[in-house]
């Protein structure tokens, strides 16, 4: 063959000259902000745009070399196989360390590709120092793959086939996970180069927050879908019906969701109150100060984890470095320039910047609380204490208590007005949703007499925030105060921010519905013989038979189990055993009926000698939810990123002067 | 005391590292499932050998270092790592005893006759009670004892040959066994 050989160098040589690029990415438009130069300020856009090509480019190499086997690479080797479905050899460039250190580089130049793209109305000294601080977070990680974490090395004598994906890789919802997650992670950069291009220049403003907000808000939803589908994964891969197990790695992507979500917020009061400068300056700092810990934490195998990758003192050590430099770096900057930032309006405690400072100071606590818990065993360790893990009891017992008063603040909250808000008011308009909470209350309690009062409380709460939002709604739009036709009217012309912010908090309610109603799931474990029977809540199981059968790289016991409930027939469904020769490994693959207001959820056990099967049965009422919670949640993002306000510049913003058109959040 | 409040993210930071570089010293794998077994003597048992009449005890293993297979007829990994286990009985360096783990003596004599019996002798644990008193929570599982019968080493999940190049065998020769 000719040229293919090459595709693999050519994406290398694309990765060494995109390190170079963005060397002067992070410099030239730097020195051209401080000197005023518009030349050298424009580098940074072009520098930016050629980045973004070199490294999707690179990636295509990568991708190109899974899709062909191309077993002279050593990455290839590692991580494929001949005989892997191919949306598997696709999904393996980013299912071990080298491959998904590349995409999160190509993530990152995708962001600042897009600052560059999208940035017209941005003034040219605050965009070319944006980039040039987008440009040294690639260049640490650019450095980092090069030397630490090439997945484009040549195996001396290439064999014949690869060692294939962990079998528990191979699944669809996990193929789609890491890109989101680290859209997720890495999108935070911008806040990050935001914030420190600001303490750079000093200043903060409405303005600059009305930049950073679309960003943080795109940021949050990718990583909002991120986490919910890796906790989906979680949940019909395990096999054992938990969505969420505080795991360190999934504790990893959930602070800087916490210290992100806060940030969301406090960039609100920045943009209409022109006030928590120094602290949102501060979030976006930290948030993305989490994205970069959590990757040493997964990257340097300090914490043991289900999630491991293959781990290296040497990248924990280079990783460390980076964050010394980024984070310290930036910190330090933080430490001399933020006193000198200009503090905004008054307001009072009781008030909507009040009720955000609030949220703030709960989401932070949690994370707080997240982060603590997660690297006790570290901090522990390093003091030669035992070795102990933290779970579910700390968490529930820590996190869980903070976050029920946050609740209540979501439903209050949008209610208060700014600077001086009526809290007596604001309960009292909330009159519908007292009564239908405590209605819902009585009636789940009747139904569930003697199962978990905690639970019943949980859902109560949902259901009283689910009407606080729609209520609030009603409230704009006057609901019943002007006839129905200028209502409607209301409801049209409300920015779509403020129906994006409806939609999150309803998707809050939601979630805590499905979390909280996930204590009256039921259990039934039994050994069943083919034709054998078990109950489980108000259904009939029945093993009809198992077959052996063979998948593309997998052979598999599959059972089909008929589910009855009073005779009738529910369902037919098939949980398997999968044993993948290649690894050695054997994985579950669980069935699951739904019907979304509850999971039927059905994994296969082993075999004993006499040819009995282990069958695990789950009715897990509402628990789909939690997952329809976050894609509302994200879904509510969306709607508010396509609010025109983000598309206009500030300068067509004050030309407007006093429109008539509600800003959102009032 | 603005200052101070500006200066404290920096320090709480500096602080993290510090335990992250600890965290990252060398010699220093928090990896290591440790079995609380480890360095301990093993738990005592005396199962009735399968196939020839005798017993397999723990007390008669003690003198040399020994390898400690749990195995079941009806384990599919162990029909995987049934190879290895083969090759290394073959090798005729290493003692290795099989447990077959709650599985009926005519199942466990049928594997073996279908694939080959590397083992120097087996002892039957029909109710899995050896098993649960080694803290076995799936087989195959396989244990390296010492010559006073302390666990030095336990593997769990099939043995794979990397982990057999790289971890038993040399563990082996440095305690002597070869």
């Amino acid at each position: 063959m000719g040229l293919p050989p090459m595709i693999v160098e050519l994406g290398h040589f694309c990765l060494i000259l995109a390190l170079f690029v963005a060397i002067i990415q992070s410099t030239v438009p730097l020195l051209g902000a401080r000197r005023g130069q518009v030349g050298w300020m424009a580098v940074g856009r072009s520098c930016a745009i050629a980045e973004f090509l070199l490294i999707a480019l690179s990636m295509a190499a990568l991708v190109h070399a899974y899709v062909t086997s191309d077993f002279s690479v050593i990455n290839v080797v590692q991580n494929s196989h001949t005989d892997k479905p191919l949306l598997y050899k696709i999904s393996g460039v980013w299912g071990n360390h080298e491959g998904s250190m590349l995409l999160w580089v190509f993530m990152l130049s995708l962001c600042a590709g897009a600052v560059a793209v999208f940035s017209d109305n941005l003034p040219p000294a605050l965009r070319a120092r944006v980039l040039a601080v987008q440009g040294m977070i690639g260049v640490g990680f650019l450095l980092f793959i090069l030397f630490t974490s090439n997945p484009f090395l040549r195996a001396p004598i290439p064999p014949p086939n690869g060692r294939g994906l962990n079998p528990v890789l191979q699944d669809p919802g996990l193929a789609f996970h890491p890109p989101f997650l680290y859209l997720g992670y890495v999108g935070f950069s911008v806040a990050f180069a935001f914030a420190v291009a600001a303490l750079i220049e000093g200043k903060v403003d409405a303005a600059w927050a009305r930049w950073v907000r679309p960003w943080t808000l795109a940021s949050w939803c990718a990583l909002t879908i991120g986490i919910a589908m890796g906790s989906w994964w979680a949940y019909y891969t395990l096999g054992w019906g938990g969505w969420w197990f505080w795991d360190p790695v999934e504790n990893a992507s959930f602070m800087p969701w916490l210290a992100g979500t806060a940030l969301i917020h406090s960039s609100i009061v920045v943009e209409k109150r022109d006030t928590l400068k120094t602290w949102t300056i501060l979030l976006a700092i930290v948030t993305f100060s989490l994205s970069l810990v959590g990757t040493f934490l997964v990257r340097s195998g300090v914490l043991t984890s289900v999630h491991a990758f293959a781990t290296d003192p040497a990248r924990g050590t280079f990783i460390l470095l980076l964050l010394l430099v980024a984070i310290g770096g930036s910190l330090v900057l933080y430490a001399v320039r933020a006193p000198k930032l200009q503090g905004g309006g008054l307001f009072a405690p009781v008030s909507r910047e009040g009720a955000l400072v609030l949220n703030n100071l709960l989401l932070s606590c949690g994370c707080a609380t997240v982060f603590l818990g997660t690297l006790y065993p570290l901090f522990l360790d390093a003091m030669d204490g035992p070795k102990l893990s933290v779970g579910y009891p700390f968490f529930n017992r820590t996190f869980v208590p903070l976050m029920a008063p946050m609740i209540v603040a979501v439903g209050i909250g949008p209610l208060l007005a700014w600077k001086r808000g009526d809290l007596l008011g604001a309960l009292q308009r909330l009159w519908v949703a007292y009564i239908v909470a405590a209605l819902a209350a009585l009636a789940i309690f009747y139904v569930t007499y003697g199962g978990p009062v905690l639970a019943v409380l949980g859902i109560t709460i949902a259901v009283w925030l689910a009407v606080a939002v729609i209520t609030e709604w009603a409230e704009r739009v006057a609901l019943f105060r002007v006839p129905l036709a200028a209502s409607v009217r209301r409801a049209i012309n409300l920015p779509r921010a403020a129906y994006g912010m409806s939609c999150a908090h309803f998707g809050l309610a939601v979630f805590v519905a499905g979390v909280s109603a996930s204590a009256f799931s039921q259990e039934a474990i039994e050994v069943l013989r083919v034709g054998g029977t078990m109950r489980l809540a108000a259904y009939e199981l029945q093993l009809q038979r198992m077959d052996r059968i063979a998948g593309p790289n997998y052979q598999a016991d599959r059972a089909t189990i008929r589910i009855t409930s009073n005779g009738a027939e529910v369902a037919l469904v098939y949980p398997e055993r999968r044993f993948f020769p290649l690894q050695q490994q054997t994985t579950g693959e669980t069935a699951i009926r739904t019907n979304f207001m509850a999971d039927l959820y059905l994994a296969l056990g082993e075999a004993d000698a006499t040819g009995n099967w282990t069958v695990r049965a789950y009715w897990k009422p509402l628990v789909p939810w939690i997952w329809i919670g976050a894609v509302i949640m994200a879904f509510g993002g969306l709607v508010s990123l396509s609010d025109r306000r983000w598309r206009i510049g500030a300068a067509a913003r004050a030309r407007r002067g006093a429109a008539p058109v509600p800003a959102a959040g009032e | 005391m603005r200052r101070l409040i500006t200066l404290l993210p920096v320090g709480v930071f500096l602080v993290l590292a510090g335990y992250l570089a600890l965290a990252l010293r060398p010699g220093h794998d928090p990896h290591e499932l440790p079995s609380a077994m480890i360095d301990q003597e093993a738990p005592a048992f005396d199962l009735a050998s399968l196939r020839v009449s005798g017993r397999l005890a723990r007390d008669g293993l003690k003198g040399q270092p020994t390898v400690i297979n749990f195995f079941a007829s009806w384990c599919v990994p162990c029909r995987q790592e049934h190879p290895l286990l083969m090759r290394l009985a073959n090798s005729g360096t290493v003692r290795l005893y099989g447990i077959a783990y709650k599985d009926k003596p005519e199942d466990s004599t049928r594997f073996l006759d279908q694939l080959g019996d590397p083992y120097r002798g087996i002892g039957v644990d029909r109710d899995g009670r050896t098993g649960l008193d080694f803290g076995v929570y799936g087989v195959p599982e396989t244990y390296v004892l010492d010559a006073v019968g302390h666990i030095r080493k336990r593997f769990v999940g099939p043995l794979t040959a990397a982990a057999v190049d790289k971890e038993l065998l040399p563990l082996l020769r440095q305690l002597g066994g070869s």
